[in-house]
């Protein structure tokens, strides 16, 4: 168990190593002069070649890179020019906002994506599992910015003209500044996050349930005289749940490198949002940071889910 | 009256293709203490019957009856079915691998069938009850063991789990689905021995299910043989080996391979069992049958009595007298014996 943590971590220090390659090389090799864009239209070439030595861009490439590396893994991703801040404190400040989005839509995308898929996988073909099926396919064919701009449209616009102004329109109120605040401004991005990942969900519990529930072990917790619930939370839900836990591992992380189409329909300054502006801005620095952060989330939650595999099933330990 | 009572009992599913009839008027009796054997090829219905009895058989149309002790099973409510599973009827399966949970220590699953029928006993206690039954069915170290899962035991010592599972509560009948077919034929016998001490030990009634004639040798008390649904042939086990009636019966002892016959070829029944759907009228087993005659292929044989043995039962149309019956097989045997003198002999032992 304790090798296996060990590869994993080796395997994950190896990617992200070929993740700073491959941003930096993207970002400093790409024909792009980033001293050029700072100075502004106006700048003699005095003046960038000022600012190319002052952020070492007229060093060696591998000398670059090595500052790069070594600066980024102390912690130190650069200094964001447009806004004057640090990168590292411009993602603390909006990764809380995106935790805000992504963990409580994912409780509630994952409850009802596993609670659906299992009531759909107990009785297949039934009414009730053809109702799961049409109402997963809807919000999964439906784009997250139009499932945002409806649900604003219903439950903002048309809830406060018709006189009782509940969700506001978007924006963050941050957590210290009142829960019920924070709670009312969160609801309709949970939502729409949450609708359209749990019909993946959904279609995955099922499936994975039906599989399970087709086993001998579930046969033979029935010729036990177990009581149906049991045999199907205990025993079938329990099996089940592995595929589900990693692509819930997998989604959770790729999602706390910023939600980008929530953030921006509920104007949420979270990271997504931070890294459209930045990309529209050509703000170089904070698009590595952002980037690098949310490489190192889905690496991490990859191997958060490969040890949490171990712990469902027993026989991973042994290996 | 015996433990348990099946009388034509029917199982149809409905499948794209058609409606497979998997079990078609299905009839025995299990008496107490006895072992009953169920034989027949892969596909000739006796899983699906004896999961059917204990209401294992999802999405099938069910007829028939089948009385344990004097309580219906089937179409009886999930509640009176739940009582009897486990508690009154233990079931062992084939693959011991797969028929056990691989996330639960071996301990905790007997321990969950103990606790789901005796809601009064602690936890400690069945345990303890747990690691005696693994001890019982001859598990070394079995205090121990009881924490393992079950990758951790090779595949007999699984089967004894199992069996140490479906014998927990004391059962008056054990189903046994194909015990051995997984199994070292090293690990058969000693499954096979623990099966039997334990029938002796507690009275239990076994159905033992299988495809292997070796084990009917060995175990059986009466066996039922089975073909494309129905019952074919049933009598007491040295009835079917050394006084059958059944051309198919005869067929299955033939392919049997015979100790000493190094080298001789084994001789298969010609052909394959017949599709479950839509069956055609006549006997199932005319197709591959070397004495089939024309009222063979109009009308499904009655199961009647045959040799002047009222417990010896036989669904054939030919002769129910026993020198009858020999002067058929030996004509057949005469007409194939000059038909394989015709062809060449491409392969001699």
């Amino acid at each position: 168990m304790l090798r296996f943590l060990v590869r994993r971590l080796a395997l994950g220090v190896l990617v992200m190593w070929l993740i700073t390659v491959a941003v930096f090389a993207l970002f400093f090799i790409a024909p792009n002069n980033v001293a050029r864009t700072l100075a502004g239209r106006q700048a003699t070439p005095d003046v960038v070649a000022l600012i190319s030595h002052r952020l070492g861009l007229d060093q060696p490439v591998w000398k670059q890179y090595l500052d790069f590396v070594g600066k980024a893994v102390r912690g130190d991703l650069g200094f964001d020019y447009y806004h004057g801040v640090p990168v590292t404190d411009l993602i603390a400040g909006a990764l809380p906002i995106t935790l805000s989005v992504v963990i409580p839509g994912a409780i509630i995308w994952l409850v009802l994506g596993v609670f659906n898929g299992v009531v759909s996988a107990i009785r297949p073909r039934s009414f009730v599992d053809r109702g799961m099926t049409a109402f997963a396919l809807f919000f999964y064919s439906m784009p997250t910015f139009l499932l945002g701009l409806l649900l604003l449209y219903f439950l903002y616009f048309r809830l406060t003209l018709a006189g009782s102004a509940v969700f506001p329109a978007g924006g963050y109120a941050p957590f210290t500044g009142g829960l019920y605040d924070w709670f009312i401004h969160m609801v309709l991005p949970w939502f729409t996050l949450a609708l359209v990942s749990a019909a993946t969900y959904t279609r995955l519990t099922r499936a994975s349930m039906l599989d399970v529930l087709g086993e001998d072990y579930v046969r033979t917790a029935r010729s036990k005289g177990v009581g149906e619930r049991r045999v199907v939370l205990r025993h079938a839900l329990r099996a089940a749940l592995t595929p589900i836990v990693t692509q819930f591992g997998i989604d959770v992380g790729s999602l706390l490198g910023g939600v980008v189409v929530t953030e921006t329909v509920f104007s949420l300054p979270g990271l997504g949002k931070t890294a459209i502006d930045a990309i529209n801005q050509q703000d170089l620095p904070v698009i590595i940071g952002i980037v690098l952060f949310a490489s190192a989330a889905v690496v991490v939650a990859n191997i958060v889910v490969d040890a949490f595999y171990a712990v469902l099933d027993p026989r991973v330990r042994l290996h | 009256m015996a433990l348990l009572e099946v009388r034509d009992l029917r199982v149809a599913f409905n499948t794209p293709d058609g409606v497979v009839e998997a079990v078609r008027g299905l009839s025995f009796d299990v008496e107490r203490g006895t072992t009953l054997a169920i034989v027949g090829e892969s596909g000739s219905g006796k899983s699906v019957a004896t999961q059917t009895i204990t209401g294992l058989t999802r999405g099938a149309r069910i007829s028939g009856s089948a009385r344990f002790d004097d309580t219906e099973l089937i179409g009886a409510s999930t509640k009176v079915l739940q009582k009897i599973r486990g508690n009154r009827i233990g079931m062992i399966f084939q693959d011991p691998l797969s028929s056990l949970h691989p996330y639960y220590k071996v301990g905790w699953q007997i321990v969950e069938m103990i606790r789901a029928h005796d809601h009064r006993i602690s936890t400690a206690a069945a345990r303890q009850r747990a690691a005696h039954l693994l001890s019982l069915v001859g598990i070394p170290r079995a205090e121990s063991r009881i924490d393992d899962y079950p990758h951790q035991f090779s595949g007999g010592m699984r089967q004894r789990v199992m069996i140490a599972m479906a014998m927990a509560l004391d059962p008056d009948l054990l189903i046994a689905d194909e015990p051995t077919t997984a199994l070292d034929v090293t690990v058969q016998a000693q499954v096979l021995e623990v099966m039997r001490n334990l029938q002796e030990q507690y009275g239990t009634a076994i159905i033992l299910i299988t495809h292997d004639l070796g084990v009917v040798a060995e175990m059986s008390d009466e066996v039922v043989v089975m073909y494309a649904g129905a019952v074919m042939e049933k009598g007491a086990r040295r009835t079917i080996f050394y006084d059958h009636h059944h051309p198919y019966t005869e067929g299955l002892l033939a392919s049997l391979p015979a100790q000493g016959d190094i080298g001789a070829r084994l001789t298969p029944i010609a052909g394959a069992p017949p599709s479950l759907i839509s069956l055609p009228a006549g006997c199932p087993f005319a197709p591959r049958c070397r004495y089939a005659f024309d009222l063979c292929w109009k009308e499904t044989p009655p199961l009647a009595e045959v040799y002047d043995d009222p417990t010896h039962l036989s669904s054939c149309w030919l002769s129910s007298n026993r020198e009858m019956r020999h002067l058929d097989r030996e004509h057949a045997d005469e007409t194939d014996a000059q038909a394989q003198a015709a062809e060449p002999e491409e392969w001699s032992a």
